[in-house]
């Protein structure tokens, strides 16, 4: 048995290992009756409902005929890491990580360091350029957001403010 | 008339010059993140959504129809000069409106679609005011059988009426339920799915999947391709003005994009995609006057009746949201977050208990219009300056705007991290060939369905019969069976997959 669409394949897999986890979750919470439902009772259902769907989206894939195989095609792993890096760094660098001692460096810093990673996800990455830009969205989100805006940020580093 | 007093009241409450402000300040940000293509209305609401945060509920709303029709205004931008949608209802603006950028005719076609939207957004906006009243006292006869049985009604419409995979989409709309679903439960107080992290006992942020979603995913998405050449008319746009003629071809078409755009705009799921789509392949099949530029080749009418046809059923759509409390598409998911962050409980009791607002911001809506004609069309030199900007600069900063706007949320550096997981996730339905906006639907919808759910079991001593011995729920629920068997139907199938596909 070969599948015959690859994206529909992975997709239904993907409904029912999840529709799968979150109706075995729900059986750990009290599930109750029609009458009285508890907290398991909808999850369950949906759960249930979702795995099915998925078979059904799975069966399909295994027997209707599409055209081209319908290929998932490559992963774009450059974009998706340096993007998601870039966020997560963001977030680091803003408010720290007190658990594991990293210092909080606030608003300027985690501009420049998201901006620089984020940037290599692209196809050209000129250092002056990207420099340039973070200093621009430094300005802008101080003024924009800080200023005008009143939202509560740190700005600069916790060791420097005290 | 009862109905012009209501006008009045909500023109008395916008006209005052905060809020004619903020509805400025509205319009003015969301065509400048909407005119950047990739970025739908959808990203564009939950980016700027932080910006409200500090706003009386009144003026916060304002802002937030004013970024809405500036989002959507400015995709169609994007659509004529450069060829890229920047939002999936501006796709049919684009095949003719390029065209008549290529041809030198850019401002025509800029002024034909700021034009016909404004037109359908006053006879939107008419509608909405003539229909909500009398929506509401029907809203208030329902109880929670109907409530959840129109809420079936409205995700079944949701995803009949959208593109793609039929039962693909049931799933996402299942999987959005069931995420809804994550946090503390109102009724036993049980932290439901939360792994012991105490931030996902408040459950997952609707900004938070928005933003990864429709933000990183598409972004990620974006960047894979290879770079083609944008082509953008950073030429000066001259002869805004359309011709005579030009005017005489497009009012038949806005008419009938505006009355298309109206209708379909209440049905649940509609929404400006499909009346775009719609208003397109009913002017393709109207006759050719003689001597017209063909369609595709230009035609001033393939960009005015889908432009008015969204613009209309943009407005339309808030009528299921203000009157019912029920979001009818993903963009008014959104604004359905957004209302609840201002402590403002979508549905027929806003009207009742605070008309200020609901009228207000009925007001401001054709208020914001308004400001899209004057904004855009004299602004257009701005709009194309931006559009020259290399995606290369684009990109870091809408990630970091992104960031800014979810951290800002809750001020907790949790949500960054969340954000992260939805983007891989939102990456891997674009690949996978998932569509993300029923999700978003059944995202805000889980909590409301349970509780409906819960309470009409509990009403009927648990029998299930319930939902179709009660009229009113039996018919809501008729109503989303025959959809789905009418889709389903082969010769209806193929004429939906050949609807959204465009050349």
């Amino acid at each position: 048995m070969n599948i015959k669409s690859q994206k529909d394949f992975f997709a239904g897999l993907f409904y029912t290992v999840t529709g799968a986890a979150f109706a075995y979750g729900a059986t750990s919470y009290n599930v109750g009756t029609g009458a009285r439902m508890g907290p398991g009772y909808f999850p369950l259902l949906l759960g249930i409902l979702l795995a099915i769907i998925g078979a059904f989206v799975m069966f399909k894939s295994l027997t209707v005929e599409t055209q081209d195989g319908d290929k998932i095609g490559s992963w774009a792993w450059k974009p998706l890491l340096f993007i998601i890096a870039g966020n997560v760094l963001f977030g680091i660098l803003l408010g720290g990580l007190p658990r594991f001692g990293v210092p909080a460096m606030g608003l300027i810093v985690a501009i420049f360091g998201t901006t620089l990673v984020v940037s290599l996800a692209g196809d050209v990455f000129k250092l002056k350029e990207v420099l340039i830009l973070a200093t621009i969205l430094s300005i802008g989100s101080y003024g924009a957001f800080v200023k005008l805006l009143n939202l509560q940020f740190p700005v600069w580093p916790t060791f420097i403010t005290g | 008339m009862e109905l012009f007093d209501n006008l009045a009241l909500g023109f008395g409450v916008a006209f005052t010059f905060q809020n004619l402000l903020y509805a400025f300040i509205g319009c003015l940000l969301g065509t400048l993140i909407g005119v950047l293509p990739g970025v739908g209305p959808v990203a564009t609401i939950a980016m700027l959504l932080p910006a409200t945060y500090a706003l009386p509920p009144i003026a916060a709303l304002i802002m937030l129809a004013g970024i809405y029709y500036g989002a959507q205004y400015g995709g169609s931008t994007t659509a004529i000069l450069v060829n890229l949608p920047g939002e999936a209802s501006s796709v049919v603006t684009m095949i003719d409106g390029y065209q008549m950028a290529r041809k030198g005719r850019a401002g025509p076609a800029l002024a034909a679609a700021g034009l016909g939207s404004f037109f359908a957004g006053c006879v939107g906006t008419l509608i909405l005011a003539a229909f909500a009243a009398p929506l509401t006292e029907v809203a208030f006869k329902f109880g929670p059988a109907e409530y959840f049985s129109l809420m079936v009604l409205g995700l079944i419409g949701a995803v009949v009426l959208a593109s793609g995979s039929l039962i693909k989409a049931v799933g996402m709309i299942v999987l959005g339920l069931l995420m809804g679903l994550i946090g503390t439960d109102v009724n036993s107080g049980v932290a439901r799915f939360s792994f012991d992290i105490p931030e996902l006992t408040d459950g997952v942020g609707f900004i938070v999947i928005a933003m990864g979603v429709f933000g990183y995913g598409e972004i990620i998405s974006n960047l894979s391709k290879p770079e083609e050449e944008r082509e953008v008319f950073t030429a000066k746009v001259t002869g805004l003005m359309p011709t005579a003629q030009d005017f005489k071809n497009m009012a038949p078409a806005v008419l009938r994009g505006t009355a298309l755009g109206s209708a379909l705009g209440i049905l649940p799921g509609g929404g400006a995609l499909l009346a775009a789509f719609a208003a397109y392949t009913i002017e393709k099949k109207t006759k050719l006057a003689p001597g017209e530029v063909p369609f595709g080749q230009g035609n001033i009418r393939g960009v005015a009746a889908p432009e008015s046809a969204n613009n209309a059923a943009s407005q339309t759509s808030f009528i299921p949201l203000l009157t019912l409390g029920i979001p009818p598409n993903a963009v008014m998911a959104l604004m359905v977050g957004a209302m609840t962050i201002h402590n403002i409980q979508p549905g027929p009791q806003v009207m009742t208990s605070n008309p200020e607002l609901f009228w207000g911001l009925i007001a401001s809506m054709w208020i914001g219009n308004a400001m899209l004609i004057i904004l855009n069309l004299p602004l257009i030199g701005i709009w194309i300056k931006l559009l020259s900007v290399p995606y290369r600069w684009l990109f870091p900063a809408i990630v970091l705007f992104c960031a800014i706007g979810v951290y800002s949320t809750n001020n907790n550096t949790f949500d960054i991290w969340m954000v992260a997981l939805f983007g891989v996730i939102g990456y891997g339905f674009i690949k996978l060939g998932m569509e993300p906006a029923p999700l978003l639907l059944g995202f805000i919808l889980g909590p409301m369905m349970e509780e409906n759910l819960r309470r009409a079991m509990l009403l009927s001593r648990g029998d299930w019969s319930v939902f179709v011995t009660r009229p009113l729920s039996a018919t809501l629920l008729a109503m989303a069976v025959l959809m789905l068997i009418i889709v389903t139907l082969p010769s209806i199938k193929s004429k939906r997959q050949e609807a959204f596909v465009e050349e």
